[in-house]
């Protein structure tokens, strides 16, 4: 639906190098990265604000690498949302409409529409110096929806949004996108990332260093960064000290069947660490002894940091959560079999 | 803590004398003349058509020249707020040129410049027009003086004006004149029309430049020096106060009408 190839622009001693993504219909596509990553700039770009110096922009199958800004049926919400301060809600909304001169008649029904879309019919007189931060928020969507882009590009659409609202636009802008608009998304929170996309592509220093789906790129992370960045905590660097044997930390000492490569980083995801039930004295391969150094409790679930030579973190359920203190010693198993190895790529 | 606040008061006690000496200076002047001018000596002015002309005149002038230079001015300023260009601070430093030198220079340079033998004297006498001694020429020697002001105040506006605003209105589907005109003129509005309001000031109050390039017909602040050199400083005070109040007066109500809006917006704005 959107193809991105091979796309390169400079921005002074910034740039975007060798830049390729696909994109398909329907698709919820978040883009990740830190902040100076580029996404901005990558977003701006496929919108059209800036020419790219090289590559194309394919937007299903017409060429809209060069084509002028307001003809290429993409919309972009920026971060902040620019809502224009001098307009009523109303106003910002039909901006797009007035600009393509529609009848008066015809831009306020379409407004109200796209206002009780968004719930946000009955702030449609107010200016934006009056509206909260997620109102600014919808009033920015539903402005760039009057377009009827092709695809919806979203700057951070969290951000600046209290906790509980950021649920309400999080869904919100998934029953958008399950009534078949495409969204293209910002973000730097690994989280809001795997809660809302089916693709995510990771973005660095101006490259993407990977794209998948959330369960390819958790599964295997292709770079150090990429595992950091995707919220995969239990990350380390190992030493071979055996034919199948590596030392991680300290001294501890994993055997495993798994193919080792010469130099990179091990990753132990939650279903390769678990607890052993107390008073189970198994002793044997890849069983530990440590100590809970945190416990920090959710409704949801329990997260644990566990010494074992190494610091590791866990999730647990709330049942098992609830009878673990800190200070507790605790015996724990890895699973050799669902060790992670990521190779030294240079990333 | 009470060394701390006691130097404070003190730095303070410093600001205020010294700033208050500040204000004296520029209020005493003023005070003292509107205290040797009675109301019989304004009532008199007020009757006398020559000063009432040259007033009206003055105002109008200026008020002209202000209106027609905006138009020049105003997408000046937005190039030098907006774009990147080689030259730049040559062109902004052409911009202050009037404010920094002599205005009686001025006038000789505008009155070269307007002369029947010059281009557009030429052009001027082409429909019969003779730019010197017009209030055309007036005009041109106000603006000359005070386009800066202008200039500065509207780029200053354009400026403050945050670009993604207006890369969001390039988003949904508006031309970069539309932007121009539905965004960044709009949300530039205070600022280009305290550039307004400044540039009219200081054409009304123009002398040096003015006298050079048209002693007849006369403007205020020419007929104010006039009856100076001619009568003396008792005949020329009545018309100075008067022309000062009335400009204070048309500036209360217009800074009154460019703040409104500002009160306006506050009251929309709702604490986070």
């Amino acid at each position: 639906m959107l193809s991105i190839q091979n796309l390169n622009k400079r921005f002074g001693e910034f740039s975007l190098r060798d830049i390729q993504l696909g994109i398909d219909r329907g698709d919820y596509f978040v883009l990740l990265g830190p902040s100076g990553a580029g996404k901005t700039l990558l977003f701006e770009t496929i919108a059209g604000i800036y020419i790219p110096d090289s590559g194309e922009i394919i937007l299903n199958g017409r060429d809209i690498t060069s084509e002028r800004i307001g003809r290429r049926n993409i919309g972009l919400v920026f971060q902040d949302g620019a809502v224009f301060p001098h307009l009523s809600a109303g106003e910002n909304v039909g901006y797009a409409l007035k600009m393509k001169k529609l009848p008066a008649k015809v831009i306020g029904k379409k407004v109200r529409m796209l206002a009780e879309q968004m719930g946000i019919g009955n702030l449609l007189h107010r200016k934006p110096a009056a509206l909260s931060g997620g109102e600014l928020k919808r009033v920015a969507i539903a402005r760039t929806l009057a377009l009827d882009p092709e695809c919806l590009l979203l700057d951070e659409p969290l951000s600046s949004i209290d906790v509980q609202l950021r649920h309400e636009i999080m869904s919100l802008l998934r029953k958008l996108n399950q009534s078949g608009l495409t969204i293209l998304h910002i973000t730097h929170d690994y989280r809001e990332a795997f809660y809302q996309a089916n693709k995510i592509a990771v973005i660095d220093k101006g490259r993407i260093v990977q794209q998948g789906t959330p369960a390819e790129i958790v599964a295997k992370p292709a770079s150090k960064f990429i595992a950091g960045f995707a919220g995969i905590r239990n990350y380390f660097d190992f030493r071979i000290t055996g034919s199948n044997t590596i030392v991680v930390g300290e001294k501890l000492e994993i055997k495993t069947t798994r193919r080792i490569p010469v130099s990179g980083c091990v990753v132990m995801g939650q279903d390769c660490i678990s607890i052993l039930p107390k008073g189970e004295t198994a002793a044997g391969e890849n069983i530990f002894e440590g100590r809970i150094t945190e416990v920090v409790r959710f409704p949801e679930n329990t997260e644990l940091a566990l010494e074992v030579g190494i610091r590791l973190h866990l999730v647990v359920n709330e049942v098992s959560g609830l009878q673990l203190k800190e200070g507790e010693t605790v015996r724990i198993s890895i699973d050799a079999g669902r060790l992670g190895f990521l190779e030294n790529t240079g990333h | 803590m009470q060394g701390v606040g006691a130097k404070i008061s003190a730095f303070n006690l410093v600001l205020i004398v010294f700033g208050g000496l500040g204000l004296l200076f520029i209020i005493s002047p003023l005070i003292s003349m509107f205290m040797h001018t009675t109301a019989g000596d304004l009532f008199e002015t007020g009757l006398d058509a020559e000063a009432r002309g040259s007033i009206v005149r003055t105002m109008l002038i200026s008020f002209f020249a202000t209106s027609l230079f905006s138009v020049i001015a105003v997408p000046l300023a937005y190039l030098l707020a907006r774009r990147e260009f080689a030259g730049k601070r040559l062109i902004t430093g052409i911009v202050d040129l009037p404010i920094v030198i002599p205005h009686s220079a001025a006038g000789i340079a505008i009155l070269g410049f307007i002369s029947r033998d010059s281009l557009l004297g030429k052009f001027a006498g082409f429909f019969g027009l003779n730019l010197v001694g017009n209030p055309a020429g007036i005009a041109l020697a106000m603006a000359f003086v005070s386009l800066p002001f202008l200039i500065n105040s509207a780029r200053d506006g354009f400026q403050s004006v945050p670009v993604r605003l207006e890369k969001a209105a390039l988003t949904l589907g508006a031309s970069r004149l539309r932007v121009f005109f539905t965004i960044s003129v709009p949300l530039a509005w205070r600022s280009i029309l305290t550039g307004f309001i400044l540039m009219f000031g200081r054409g009304m109050s123009e002398f040096g430049a003015v006298v050079i390039v048209a002693y007849h017909p006369m403007i205020t602040p020419v007929l104010i020096w006039e009856r100076f050199s001619a009568f003396g400083l008792k005949y020329a005070r009545p018309i100075a106060v008067l022309f000062i109040v009335i400009c204070l007066v048309f500036f209360v109500v217009l800074r009154m009408l460019a703040g409104e809006k500002k009160k306006h917006h506050a009251q929309h704005s709702k604490p986070e």
